[in-house]
């Protein structure tokens, strides 16, 4: 069966996901860090654990910290950064990079995050000023575990 | 999180193995444009109302459901491209005719396009190799030789071969004959492909 099977692959290490790859939709399911920079009215019903209730009008307000899939934070990012800002996942940070510049091998891959390339090179979307630093991570671990 | 169900399709598709065709989820699908109605339909108020009220703040609300919108079409078309996919190579597995568990599987829009793939690929193979046309389904890689060597499993009786003469398929016997011929008796357990 799986002989003539042929499933769109990933395109995430490239510029773009691919729009009919289920392992690029898999993959931008998963959820990074975000500060709300503009409040979001009437999303009361998805922040229940913020106190917000089923009030129509609440409006997520201004500075809160929350974690979003990839494609949402994609979507709603834009380079004046008004409706939120990023943050770097930790694994892809400065003290990580550290450790992966000193000995990758020691770094269980799959426990961290199993589409950790894919992910982090979707990352580089938000424009961060680690952007430089990441790639030439993301690189690095991919030639020391291949 | 809006695009749960979404997810679940994909989800489901990814879990099944070695390009398996799960059975076609309708009802998750009608969620999902169920979602897609009431997104648009919540859109489509709070622009007015952002135009007539001046309620500016509204647009990153907007903005947050159209992504969720973008994103329950991307599972979607990806949920019905993927097993279109698998539909096809079925094609190249079972031959023409599916067995019933899987045809139960398939949406009758799934069962309309693997006939229109099916005659497209008939009309293809009929344009090669001549006359009689090629059948090139048999095998996944060039065979060898267009003969091949068979074994009888059963007492099947008399076969006729191209040329008008017929072999006797008694059990035991081995015939030297032409491979797309044989195909269907080897699958059905009658012959037996002799490796020299």
């Amino acid at each position: 069966m799986s002989e003539a099977y042929f499933p769109v692959e990933s395109g995430a290490l490239g510029p773009e996901e691919n729009f009919l790859s289920l392992d690029d939709i898999l993959m931008s399911q998963e959820k990074l860090p975000v500060r709300v920079e503009t409040p979001m009215p009437r999303l009361g019903a998805f922040f229940l654990e913020r106190g917000a209730g089923a009030e129509s009008d609440y409006a997520l307000p201004q500075g809160t910290k929350i974690e979003l899939p990839l494609w949402l934070a994609k979507g709603l990012f834009d380079n004046k950064r008004r409706i939120l800002s990023v943050e770097i996942p930790k694994i892809y940070q400065e003290g990580w990079r550290t450790v992966f510049s000193a000995d990758a091998n020691v770094v269980d891959l799959h426990k961290m995050g199993p589409r950790f390339y894919g992910f982090g090179s979707q990352l580089l979307h938000f424009d961060s000023p680690e952007n430089a630093d990441i790639s030439q991570c993301l690189l690095q671990v991919s030639s020391v575990k291949y | 999180m809006f695009c749960e169900k979404a997810m679940e399709l994909v989800r489901e598709l990814h879990r099944a193995p070695e390009g398996q065709l799960p059975a076609f989820n309708e009802d998750g699908l009608r969620q999902v444009l169920e979602e897609m109605k009431a997104l648009y339909e919540q859109n489509q108020s709070d622009v007015n109302e952002a135009k007539s009220a001046g309620r500016g703040d509204l647009i990153p609300t907007i903005k947050f459901r159209h992504c969720s919108l973008l994103r329950n079409r991307r599972c979607t078309v990806a949920y019905l491209y993927d097993r279109l996919l698998r539909i096809r190579a079925l094609r190249w597995e079972y031959g023409s005719v599916l067995p019933n568990a899987l045809r139960f599987h398939m949406s009758a829009e799934e069962m309309e396009w693997f006939n229109h793939y099916k005659k497209s690929l008939a009309t293809y193979m009929r344009s090669l190799g001549g006359d009689e046309g090629l059948d090139i389904t048999q095998d996944m890689k060039p065979p060898k030789s267009l003969y091949i060597e068979v074994r009888c499993l059963k007492d099947y009786g008399e076969f006729e071969v191209d040329d008008g003469t017929s072999v006797l398929l008694k059990k035991n016997s081995q015939h030297f004959l032409p491979r797309w011929k044989c195909e269907q008796l080897i699958r059905q357990g009658v012959l037996e492909h002799v490796l020299s």
